[in-house]
């Protein structure tokens, strides 16, 4: 039952909850009897009907995908560090809101703070998921602040700056404001085209005709001098690179068009083409922005990582003072002070300080850690809790993140400039239109004898008709389509060639843990379990926020937890009843004598019982047998590659008749696979999740990694996809293929158009009106074509 | 036909209007939460 609630397919509806236990009232989950699941919820619920805000309860709507709001006791912490003040004594406060439901958890967090005293600003911004607080009076009232927020079941950090500073997405709003000059410029150029061609054809004077010609001049110049500036810099940066992409025709093309139409103007000729120059700017910005926006959140996390490797650290000096350094200058066995919600910048040891630590960088786990002397902590890992000492024992490369880090770089390089179909077209395509325009202008000078003047003209309007619009658009419309389509489906294309490079795989290969299994642990054979102590156990377990904990949790089924536990960082639960202690926890922590675990454990102990053993094992997709059958279906080549022993993995190879697998492999020995593979000829499409699949998934022609991997292979693999479920690898093959023939589609008729007008163009016939709605109508059939993408989904 | 010259002015005028309005409004930030937005009009304050 409680399985339902951690049901994470995107997309799927969330399937009823059995209505057998009563809900709690507050945050929805199953309660032992009674209305409330905790204390946390009960005052929860009393402070929202105080502050008179009840209508939350009707408003909203739970995703049982997402974190309920249940109040958990949090650390004492301190966020005056994080603020900052302005000259007339405002505080500001950016904070990451972990656990925003739906718009009405907005409206409730805003009404809670804007009820508090002095506080001027609380707004939420639902997509970068951060809370925005301004207030006056002291520092220290950001603690109370946090505390009204978190009693009600979500959680704050301070918001990483490196976030920040990716929320505030420069690229994207250049584009929008070059989209908004080319829209206002196209409308009213075409305006004033329309006007002249109706003249045109009742005999409008030459003096008009050169009043709209000039304002048509005078709107179009600094608008296309501004909008096209994405374009015109891509195509600059690729001639100094030695190569052509796609923006080198386009750039030609809108510069060619513009000049024409200014000396035209200027000589008071008849025809000038800036509506059609405009109208191309504003079509292939419009791509643009989209592209932009589908790969934004992706795009994050990948500036984050970056950003991860740039911060100083605070080295404490023997006198007891703090040294911002660069990581690089400090030293092995320096002491660093890592603050709440910062991030560690060195490899170490814990020397001081009781902490929760994200390691989901480097693990992929999300939930905190919890974190004591002696622990073992990596760069890159998230302070949550209180301020620590570390002591370094590897900084700058030397790290666990540095060192993964350089291998991914060392494969990428080897991967290779992939060069995609639209490049590969367009260096076929623009020598064969100025050939062609060339050729026009000889035959119009030297073999028919027409003036210098009317010669080039024709010749121009080769390049007019030419102007690879439909075929600069038949790439990026597909790809914004495919792209979102599969971003509604829960999966993130990071990668803008990456749709091409699956449309090519052959073969997959698959790492177990976290991929072809769950990212969570299960309890084993729950059946073969003694009800009364599973009972007892995930009393205590559910105080708790470890991992197997939860899982334990998870397993039982509603549990009051139980008052009074005490937990003890890294070893477990102890709980004082009358009769005497209960333990959760390690087998060293239970007090019973060491024997080697195969699998990992919690134990029980309780007086007057015997000791119990619960057992966790991997548990696979629910979907992977019936993905792995469609994509060996589809003619796909599956290997199983992990670092796991060979037992775990032909367990799993078997139960997914999976025939070529490989056990044992540490990281260069996959990238050695894949290599090998590579060398077959073989196109490979790498899944994976983990830290150590980083290298590998740089390695492969295309990678994937599902949303609960670490952060490094997220930001390393092509696509990201999200939920339980290992569907998503089969529809993004599915989906690229599907725009691969689309794409080709799009190609053939742009070029199809191209070839019968060419002659037309050629023999001077293509007037300003024809060039304009031959070119609309052939980027309205691409597009239209594009959509056939989105086939067969309504159903 | 002097008209003319006029109506064009106006239209300019209007049309950059909305153009100044729609980047004024994205330098003030309204396109930073669209799925924010989207849900807010549904709450009275």
């Amino acid at each position: 039952m409680t399985t339902l609630a951690l049901d994470a397919t995107l997309g799927a509806r969330p399937a009823p909850r059995e209505r057998t236990a009563s809900l709690c009232v507050h945050c929805g989950q199953e309660t032992a009897g009674g209305r409330f699941c905790c204390a946390g919820c009960e005052a929860a619920f009393a402070t929202i009907q105080a502050l008179g805000l009840g209508a939350y309860y009707q408003r909203r709507l739970l995703d049982p995908a997402l974190r309920a709001p249940r109040p958990e006791i949090q650390e004492q912490r301190s966020f005056a560090r994080h603020l900052r003040t302005d000259a007339r004594g405002v505080h500001e406060l950016t904070l990451a809101v972990d656990g925003l439901q739906c718009g009405a958890c907005v409206w409730l967090i805003e009404s809670v703070l804007a009820r508090a005293p002095r506080v001027l600003t609380a707004r939420v911004n639902m997509t970068t998921r951060s809370l925005r607080l301004a207030w006056r009076g002291t520092p220290d009232q950001a603690d109370d602040l946090v505390a009204r927020v978190e009693a009600l079941g979500y959680r704050l950090v301070p918001f990483d700056p490196a976030c920040l500073a990716a929320a505030q997405d420069r690229t994207g709003r250049a584009l929008l404001r070059a989209l908004a000059v080319a829209g206002f410029a196209a409308g009213n150029v075409m305006l004033i085209s329309i006007g002249t061609w109706a003249g045109l054809a009742q005999g409008m004077g030459p003096a008009t005709r050169g009043l709209m010609h000039w304002l048509s001049a005078l709107i179009a110049l600094p608008a296309i001098a501004y909008a096209a500036m994405p374009f015109l810099r891509s195509a600059v940066a690729a001639l100094r690179a030695g190569r052509t992409n796609m923006d080198v025709p386009v750039s030609l093309g809108i510069v060619l068009v513009t000049a024409i139409s200014l000396v035209e103007t200027l000589r008071g000729g008849l025809h000038i083409y800036f509506d059609s120059a405009l109208t191309l700017v504003f079509f292939l910005l419009a791509g643009r922005v989209l592209d932009h926006r589908a790969r934004g959140r992706a795009r994050a996390t990948a500036e984050h990582l970056l950003a991860l490797r740039a911060g100083d650290v605070s080295v404490l000096q023997p006198d007891g003072t703090t040294r911002r350094l660069a990581q690089d200058s400090v030293a092995i066995g320096d002491r660093v002070l890592v603050a709440m919600g910062e991030r560690i910048g060195v490899d170490g040891i814990i020397d001081r300080g009781q902490t929760s630590l994200d390691a989901s960088l480097v693990t992929g786990e999300s939930l905190p850690v919890a974190a004591s002397p002696g622990a073992q902590v990596f760069a890159g890992t998230l302070n949550l809790g209180e301020a620590v000492t570390v002591r370094t024992t590897a900084t700058g490369n030397a790290t666990l993140l540095g060192e993964c880090v350089r291998l991914i770089e060392a494969a990428e390089s080897r991967r290779g400039r992939f060069v995609v179909l639209a490049d590969r077209i367009a260096r076929r395509y623009a020598p064969a239109v100025q050939i062609a325009a060339a050729l026009t202008f000889l035959l119009w000078w030297a073999v028919l004898g027409a003036p210098l003047a009317t010669s080039l003209l024709v010749a121009a309007t080769v390049l007019i008709i030419t102007c690879p619009c439909a075929l600069a658009l038949a790439v990026p419309v597909v790809q914004v389509i495919a792209t979102s389509r599969l971003f509604r489906s829960g999966t993130l294309l990071k990668s803008p060639t990456a749709l091409e490079r699956l449309a090519e795989i052959d073969t997959i290969v698959f790492d177990k843990t976290g991929t072809l299994t769950e990212p969570t642990l299960a309890l084993a054979d729950v059946a073969a379990l003694d009800p009364a102590a599973l009972r007892v156990a995930a009393a205590l377990a559910a105080t708790s926020r470890h991992p197997l904990a939860r899982a334990l949790t998870a397993a039982a089924g509603p549990a009051a937890p139980a008052a009074g536990v005490v937990e003890h960082s890294g070893q477990g639960l102890s709980h004082a009843t009358p009769a005497g202690e209960e333990r959760l926890g390690s087998r060293s922590f239970c007090g019973l004598p060491p024997a080697p675990a195969p699998t990992p454990e919690l134990w029980l102990t309780r007086p007057g019982h015997p000791p119990c053993r619960f057992a966790f094992a991997e548990t696979l997709r629910p979907d992977a047998r019936a993905v792995l059958d469609r994509l060996r279906a589809g003619g796909l080549r599956i290997i199983l590659a992990s670092g796991d022993r060979a037992g775990a993995v032909g367990r799993i190879a078997a139960a997914l008749a999976i025939t070529e697998s490989h056990a044992e492999l540490s990281p260069p020995d996959k990238v050695a696979l894949l290599e090998r593979l590579r060398a077959e000829g073989r196109h490979v499409l790498m899944v994976g999740d983990g830290l150590n699949d980083g290298p590998s998934l740089a390695a492969a022609h295309v990678s994937a990694s599902p949303a609960t991997g670490a952060d490094v292979s997220q930001t390393v693999a092509d696509v990201v996809f999200q939920g339980r479920h290992l569907r998503p690898v089969a529809d993004i093959i599915e989906t690229a293929r599907r725009a691969r023939s689309v794409t080709r589609q799009n190609i053939a008729l742009s070029l199809a158009y191209n070839v019968l007008m060419l002659p037309l163009a050629i023999a001077g016939l293509i007037t300003p009106w024809l060039a304009a709605a031959a070119m609309s109508a052939s980027s309205l059939i691409v597009m239209s074509n594009s959509f056939r993408i989105l086939r067969g989904d309504r159903s | 036909m002097n008209v003319i010259l006029y109506l064009i002015g106006l239209s300019l005028l209007l049309g950059g209007g909305g153009l100044g309005v729609f980047l004024w409004s994205l330098r003030a930030g309204q396109y930073e939460d669209m799925e924010g937005a989207a849900n807010r009009i549904l709450f009275d304050e």
